[in-house]
């Protein structure tokens, strides 16, 4: 396994990554392949484009027109939906931001720190500490969220903003990757240099690590922020104000009024277009900037 | 701030010849201030909370005293939670069907997202950037949003599928009801990983240079040899790596069935293991039940991630010689 992933390291140099269509590529029995592509690709964004459609149904609309036709409620839906409970999805997608942007900025922060000096520095206790991080990778971070909750309850901080933050500023794998990523772009000898001259370990960090590191960062970055936002288990544990829920939560709860109240049904499909259509669309645009090859040679170690 | 830290440099300059006679590394204390915060939160959100739930498993309400008078009191109970966890049948019924589940999703995704990736680094497929776009683009959609798409696409009034069967005049489908249900949440699964893992493959695959296929391509291997024989073992290690990450995703698979409950009568509230782990712990006040059926699910997830990865590397080892 180790020789393998030494040669892709070993060869990437020689591929130019950017064309899809390499010189000579010959579209010569494309059929199939090119087939089975735009089959997989309808089948991602199908229930996409049906959330966006299904948004401008009135609640009578979603039942009986055909599927992809578009209806004719999407402003009656805004309205149903922002008037909801005193306009509390514009509270959702605040909160949302805040978990998953600020908990996501400062896990990547915790995560490159400690990255940085598991790849760079010796220190007491690092393989054991690296080891327990490792196998912190592996514990189902959802069976965590039950101690958690007892633990947060003890002492008084459930349903803060704090219960919610605090627990994913903590990303064993994006610890590994930023160990990773340091390893590979710090150069030892820019690092000494700079110690020659006298700089402090903080200055090191902020004028030459933190720069080297920042492609490797927005990856880390970018991996928490969607795991924050995915995350359910844990806000919902933790939250019993309606006002302090991330969109997930908040849409959970709507789809468990809808049914009773089945006008909510096209709140909770506007809703979930509207969450689900600007995030797509940033991570998209940013996924150009992702250094995903990270973890396709991060097994290598 | 950059003016205080450029006036100190000189004072470091210094430091060094003495720091360098305590110890081999010339500035021992950074490392401890960088690697601080991660492990503090380690400490806090990963060891203590899994020392609490393990010392909740060994604990139990115990009745003392007899007749109507019996007060109830916490004790310690050794082994007692976990016999009863390990045979409790809704348990193992729960387990069961995450098997079923698991079976459906993981190879589907799994060799979907090699299939894909295969397919983008083909020489002849088009449209290879927009496919991969598409498919890339649920990763950035939370389960509990899928499940509600997802949801109304099985619903049977909201359904397309069966507004065609209808179409054609075929009987209509319930794709929420007890036999179909479990390929509906593997769905909502397959559909919202295939995109993340195809391009942890791809990405593999990408870093790959040409030539070792050209020189093949020259000896006459067909598109399909090259694939099997050259582009599958090369990225094996990333192989090991999506296997890995299905085989936690579906061993902690909660949100998207709770999701879909209130659209079935199919899903109960023991459904998946950890729904129970849930209820118990919150709906039935059996906390210590349930911190059992976690350290048992933690522990489970630990020995088949280790022994995929021990089964993997004696199989590369075994080629290697």
């Amino acid at each position: 396994m180790t020789s393998t992933a030494t040669h892709i390291v070993g060869r990437r140099l020689t591929r130019v990554p950017v064309t899809d269509a390499p010189v000579g590529r010959s579209h010569k029995g494309a059929f199939w392949p090119t087939f089975a592509l735009i089959a997989g690709a309808l089948y991602c964004l199908f229930p996409l484009v049906w959330v966006v459609i299904a948004s401008t149904k009135s609640s009578r609309e979603l039942f009986t027109t055909s599927t992809l036709l578009p209806g004719t409620g999407l402003w009656d839906n805004l309205t149903t939906l922002f008037a909801y409970n005193d306009g509390v999805y514009v509270k959702w997608a605040l909160n949302t931001v805040l978990f998953a942007g600020v908990g996501g900025l400062a896990s990547m922060v915790v995560s490159g720190l400690a990255g940085y000096a598991f790849a760079k520095f010796e220190f007491r206790g690092k393989g054991l500490l690296f080891k327990l991080l490792l196998a912190g990778v592996l514990v189902p971070g959802i069976t965590l969220a039950i101690p958690q909750y007892f633990i947060m309850a003890g002492l008084g901080l459930t349903n803060t903003y704090w219960s919610v933050l605090l627990p994913m500023l903590i990303s064993p794998f994006g610890i590994f990757l930023a160990r990773i990523y340091a390893a590979s772009s710090v150069p030892d000898e820019t690092l000494e240099a700079a110690r020659l001259d006298g700089a402090s370990e903080f200055a090191i960090l902020r004028k030459i690590t933190f720069p080297i590191m920042l492609p490797g960062l927005v990856t880390v970055f970018m991996l928490q922020f969607v795991a924050i936002w995915n995350n359910f288990l844990l806000p919902y544990l933790m939250l019993s104000g309606e006002d302090k829920y991330p969109l997930t939560v908040g849409l959970f709860t709507l789809v468990s009024r809808g049914t009773n109240e089945p006008a909510l049904h096209t709140a909770v499909i506007t809703g979930s277009a509207l969450a689900v259509i600007p995030l797509v669309l940033l991570m998209l645009w940013l996924s150009r900037y992702w250094r995903l090859d990270l973890i396709s040679g991060g097994l290598k170690g | 701030m950059s003016v205080l830290t450029d006036e100190k440099l000189p004072a470091a300059a210094v430091a060094p010849p003495r720091a360098e006679r305590r110890r081999p590394s010339r500035r021992p204390r950074a490392p401890y201030a960088f690697v601080l915060p991660a492990a503090l939160l380690f400490l806090a959100f990963y060891l203590i909370p899994l020392g609490y739930a393990i010392y909740l498993s060994f604990r139990g309400a115990k009745v003392s005293g007899g007749g109507g008078y019996g007060t109830r009191e916490e004790t310690w109970v050794g082994l007692e939670n976990y016999a009863n966890v390990l045979t409790d049948p809704e348990l193992l019924a729960s387990l069961g069907r995450l098997l079923q589940y698991g079976l459906i999703t993981v190879p589907i995704t799994l060799g979907g997202a090699l299939l894909i990736a295969l397919l983008l680094d083909a020489p002849r497929a088009r449209f290879v950037t927009a496919s991969r776009t598409a498919i890339f683009a649920p990763y950035a959609v939370p389960g509990i949003i899928a499940s509600i798409m997802w949801g109304f696409l099985f619903l049977p009034s909201t359904s397309p599928l069966n507004a065609i069967l209808k179409s054609f005049g075929l009987p209509t489908l319930n794709l929420l009801d007890s036999s179909w249900v479990i390929g509906s949440l593997a769905n909502i699964a397959i559909w919202g990983a295939l995109g993340f893992n195809m391009i942890i493959l791809y990405t593999a695959l990408r870093a790959v240079p040409m030539e070792i296929y050209d020189s093949a391509r020259v000896d006459g291997c067909s598109e399909w040899q090259i694939a099997w024989r050259i582009k599958i073992p090369l990225i094996a290690p990333s192989l090991v790596l999506t296997s890995l990450f299905s085989l936690i995703a579906t061993l902690q698979v909660y949100s998207e069935p709770t999701t879909l409950r209130p659209l079935t009568s199919a899903i109960t509230s023991t459904f998946f293991p950890l729904m129970k782990v849930y209820r118990d712990a919150f709906t039935n006040d059996q906390i210590n039940a349930a911190a059992a059926m976690a350290v048992v699910i933690t522990v489970g997830t630990l020995v088949a991630s280790l022994g995929l990865l021990r089964l993997v590397q004696g199989k590369t080892n075994g080629d290697e010689r």
